[in-house]
């Protein structure tokens, strides 16, 4: 197969893009996406040019590291794919693609393909976690948990922080990360305690980010490489709501 | 220097750890932020490390060269994890865990370290599910259990196919609470790329800023590495692309003692290569063989037919034949050769990469025929689906093409049973240290290593370690920081200035493919030899004809991956060593000289030992220390699957 690439090149934080042209002539179909980059850049190299900075790691759709644009849509053509697992018989010979980082404020561009992601990092920070000290667990089936209810925090836990839903969304809202992290813990029994300050601080820190509020576009769903379901975004507008109207004063604050 | 002394417990295994923690020191809680801790590397063992330490009050500096901690490779461990909690009432117990695990490492692994492992692999289950890990629950709303490579017994806890991502979240979240605190400081994109060590002792890091480029040193009063295994020394393995053994490495060649560095696991059921650009491979999980039958064409002249166009007859189903008792469940270890001897002998099945068949069959169709597709599905399904978005072939319609690929390695530096290096105060935790899998791993047993070393050991013997010491008294001015940021920048000025013909993937692929050639599966004197003397020419054509772009300056992957590539070009050589002087077959080691009728012959006379290499200056012959290994609570059997 032979593939058209418009790459954007960007040299720093600062420095301003581009598209660049690239011609790949001998892809196979058996490739995937990012090992034809790989021969691309090793041919990049050779004539001494910068390689395309891209993002990855595990290559196994699990990590998250990978993701940019193709052709406008995150991670590719192929739905509940990431870009690491979409392989080149997706495509047409002759096509001609366009590779772009994820576009948000809160996600600086780094380098070519490569983003700032630790917006989502400071999510978590605020509020995604149980507080439990090492060692002060009690014995794991001492309180059982009903299997839908871990089922469903398990399809929300299953979100692997890519950042496809931020850069799919309209308004870069984060809204679908966030929901995700807060329903993994807000379905569990153990996550009780610190459901309403957990659901309103990481709600704020979203804003503090500069990412975008939600409109109800469901993009974010449509991209999910792990189909995290727009439902949970209901879940965590409640919760704030309850968390900042209804309920006074507040309960279980956290240690922090 | 002679090996330091492992610090075993003596007397009854069952109180060793309890008493060994009665024993140790502490640190009195106001004095712990005096303290500062660094951490290498965010998996499993490094991240459930610093947020415990952090817990605890120490001052605690974690560092990973991904963007978040989050990416570690421990996220995309997916069977799940072994604890002695006995849920299934079917006879499972601490002493069967450890009983296991010390056969499973074919007596290679230290009695002590192995049953203190089985010991806290409970509370690792029940922190887990403290932290909100959602583990595969029964209607009743206990937690499920299933059996697991081949255990008589149902003890692996699991998260659907991603049981390591839900641990590590669960270890990330715990970080991330004390990042908001204050008392850990993350530094994601930051690459360790020496050891300081002062006065004897470790006292911190040199690293790189991968984004600006900036080298720089961090102090402490303690190091520890979580920085993983070196399977990416074989280029295609099923680890992420950036695992590496440069931060263990560089320690190395500070001091510490590499051990066992020849046993490597080799997985038997991973996507084959597909062609000569192909840059990882992926594991499909081993319950694929509870169904799957695995088969080669008898005759050579039939491996480029279509697989519906081979008669039954024309087919052999060569683990059943061998292995008549245990068939398609033979463990990971002989599996992979028994595929490996298949496609050596041309009988291979798939694309042919570079003139050979490397792949062998899984055949679901009995199965299907005897459970029906909606059963095979529900149990197979998205392993199916997985296959067939890599391979495009339907697994219910072709059989499946699988082949060994590396996959985790039990070799690592040397610590004692405090889990220290034999530099004091650099402690070494998960894959990075040796001491818990001997020369084969238990399916299962990597993620309850690397918890139970970072939430239940490491806390203690570092505390032990600090109470002796006073906090502090040194910066970053003093003249071995000084020194290892003047080695690392010169080092990346050199490889930048070499300006050759060659990129650093073209070296790092021939020599993972001489690795996997000769350190692989199957090992020979004759082969091992040979490589031993072709890779340092290689790296030697490496240093002169290597071709890197752009600057120091700038987020440069491929700088990052020549740096690390130089040090599999190291690392490789004491491995083969190590495999050459190891003439006995066990565990994941298998000597083609030294078999009974095809299974691995071990040589428990002059072999029951752990085996430490110390560096002794580029382009001289490390030094071998030997550990004796005694056991005393599980007699040493040859194992037999026939």
């Amino acid at each position: 197969m032979r593939m058209k690439l418009n790459v954007w090149r960007q040299n720093g934080r600062d420095a301003k893009g581009a598209f660049q042209k690239y011609d790949c002539p001998d892809v196979s179909e058996h490739m995937s996406f990012l090992e034809m980059l790989d021969v691309l850049n090793e041919r990049i190299e050779s004539e001494g040019q910068d390689p395309i900075a891209f993002e990855h790691d595990c290559r196994e759709g699990i990590c998250g590291s990978c993701g940019f644009m193709i052709n406008g849509a995150a991670h590719g053509p192929q739905p509940r794919t990431t870009v690491c697992q979409l392989h080149m018989r997706s495509f047409k010979d002759g096509d001609e693609l366009w590779l772009e980082p994820w576009r948000a404020k809160a996600f600086p561009v780094v380098r070519d393909l490569v983003v700032d992601r630790t917006a989502f990092d400071r999510i978590v920070q605020a509020g995604g976690y149980i507080s439990t000290n090492t060692g002060s667990a009690p014995e794991a089936n001492a309180a059982p948990i009903r299997k839908d209810s871990a089922d469903k925090s398990f399809d929300a836990a299953a979100c692997i922080g890519c950042g496809a839903c931020v850069a799919m969304c309209p308004n870069a809202s984060a809204s679908l990360f966030t929901a995700a992290k807060l329903a993994h813990l807000n379905l569990l029994p153990q996550g009780q305690p610190e459901r309403l300050i957990r659901s309103e601080k990481m709600v704020v820190q979203m804003d503090v980010e500069g990412f975008g509020h939600c409109t109800n576009h469901s993009d974010c769903e449509a991209v999910c490489p792990k189909g995290i379901s727009v439902t949970n975004i209901a879940m965590m507008n409640l919760g704030y709501v309850q968390a900042t109207l209804l309920s006074s004063p507040r309960e279980g604050s956290t240690d922090d | 220097m002679s090996l330091p002394p492992n610090k075993l417990p003596t007397g009854p295994i069952q109180q060793a750890w309890t008493e060994r923690k009665f024993s140790m020191k502490l640190v009195n809680p106001a004095n712990r932020r005096k303290y500062t801790v660094i951490v290498v590397g965010s998996g499993l063992a490094g991240a459930s490390a610093a947020a415990t330490l952090g817990e605890l009050g120490y001052n605690v500096h974690c560092f990973c060269f991904q963007d978040t901690p989050r990416r570690a490779h421990s996220i995309a461990a997916q069977g799940g994890i072994n604890a002695a909690k006995n849920y299934q009432n079917d006879g499972d117990s601490v002493y069967r865990l450890f009983y296991d695990t010390v056969k499973g490492g074919d007596f290679r692994s230290r009695e002590a370290n192995v049953y203190r492992l089985s010991e806290v692999s409970v509370n690792i289950i029940d922190q887990a599910v403290a932290q909100g890990v959602p583990f595969a629950r029964e209607y009743g709303g206990l937690l499920a259990n299933r059996s697991f490579g081949g255990a008589q017994v149902s003890r692996t806890f699991y998260a659907r196919g991603q049981t390591g991502q839900q641990l590590l979240l669960g270890a990330y979240s715990a970080l991330e609470r004390q990042i908001a605190r204050g008392t850990v400081t993350m530094h994601p994109r930051t690459e360790m790329l020496d050891l300081v060590v002062v006065d004897g002792r470790a006292r911190g890091i040199t690293v790189r800023d991968l984004e600006s480029g900036k080298v720089s040193s961090y102090v402490a009063d303690a190091v520890a590495l979580g920085t993983g295994g070196y399977a990416n020394v074989f280029y295609l393995s099923t680890n992420a692309k950036g695992c590496n053994v440069t931060a263990t490495w560089r320690a190395h060649k500070r001091g510490a003692y590499f051990a066992n560095p020849c046993f490597t696991q080799i997985h038997p059921t991973c996507i084959p290569v597909a062609g000569s650009y192909q840059s990882k491979l992926t594991l499909m999980s081993e319950s694929l063989r509870n169904d799957g039958r695995v088969w080669v064409p008898k005759d050579p002249e039939d491996c480029g037919k279509h697989p519906s166009e081979i008669a039954e007859g024309d087919r052999d189903y060569y683990l059943e034949r061998k292995y008549p008792s245990f068939g398609n469940l033979s463990p990971r270890d002989i599996a992979s050769r028994a595929a490996k001897e298949a496609c050596d002998d041309g009988r291979g099945v798939g694309p042919s990469v570079e003139g050979v068949r490397r792949g062998v069959y899984l055949d679901f169709a009995d199965a299907v025929k005897r459970l029906g597709k909606p059963a095979v599905s529900e149990k197979y399904g998205n392993l199916f689906e997985m296959y067939q978005r890599i391979t495009g072939e339907d697994p219910y319609e072709v059989p499946m093409r699988m082949y060994p690929a590396p996959h985790y390695t039990m070799g690592g530096l040397w610590v004692d049973y405090q889990l220290q290096s034999t530099i004091p105060g650099l402690f070494v935790i998960g894959e990075a240290n040796f001491s818990d899998h001997g020369a084969n791993r238990l399916g299962a047993s990597a993620l309850m290593q690397g918890l139970a070393d970072g939430y239940f050991v490491l806390p203690f013997t570092l505390a032990d370690y600090l109470a002796g010491m006073k906090p502090g008294g040194l910066d970053s001015t003093h003249a071995a920081f000084k020194d290892a940021e003047r080695e690392v920048a010169q080092r990346t000025n050199t490889l930048l200035n070499i300006k050759g013909k060659r990129t650093v993937d073209s070296f790092h692929r021939e020599l993972g493919l001489m690795m996997w050639d000769t350190c692989g599966m199957a090992r020979t004197d004759e082969g091992l030899s040979a490589t031993l003397k072709r890779i340092p020419e290689l790296r030697e054509e490496f240093w002169k004809n290597v071709t890197i772009s752009g600057s120091g300056a700038e987020l440069n992957q491929s700088l990052e991956k020549a740096g690390r590539v130089a040090d599999f070009l190291e690392f490789a050589e004491v491995m083969c060593l190590d495999a050459r002087t190891r003439a006995e077959s066990c565990g994941g080691h298998f000597r083609t000289e030294f078999q009974d009728q095809g299974e691995a012959q071990r040589n428990d006379a002059e072999y029951t030992h752990a085996s430490a290499w110390e560096y002794t200056g580029a382009g001289n012959a490390p030094n071998l220390h030997k550990e004796p290994l005694t056991f005393t609570y599980v007699k040493p059997v040859t194992r037999s699957y026939k």
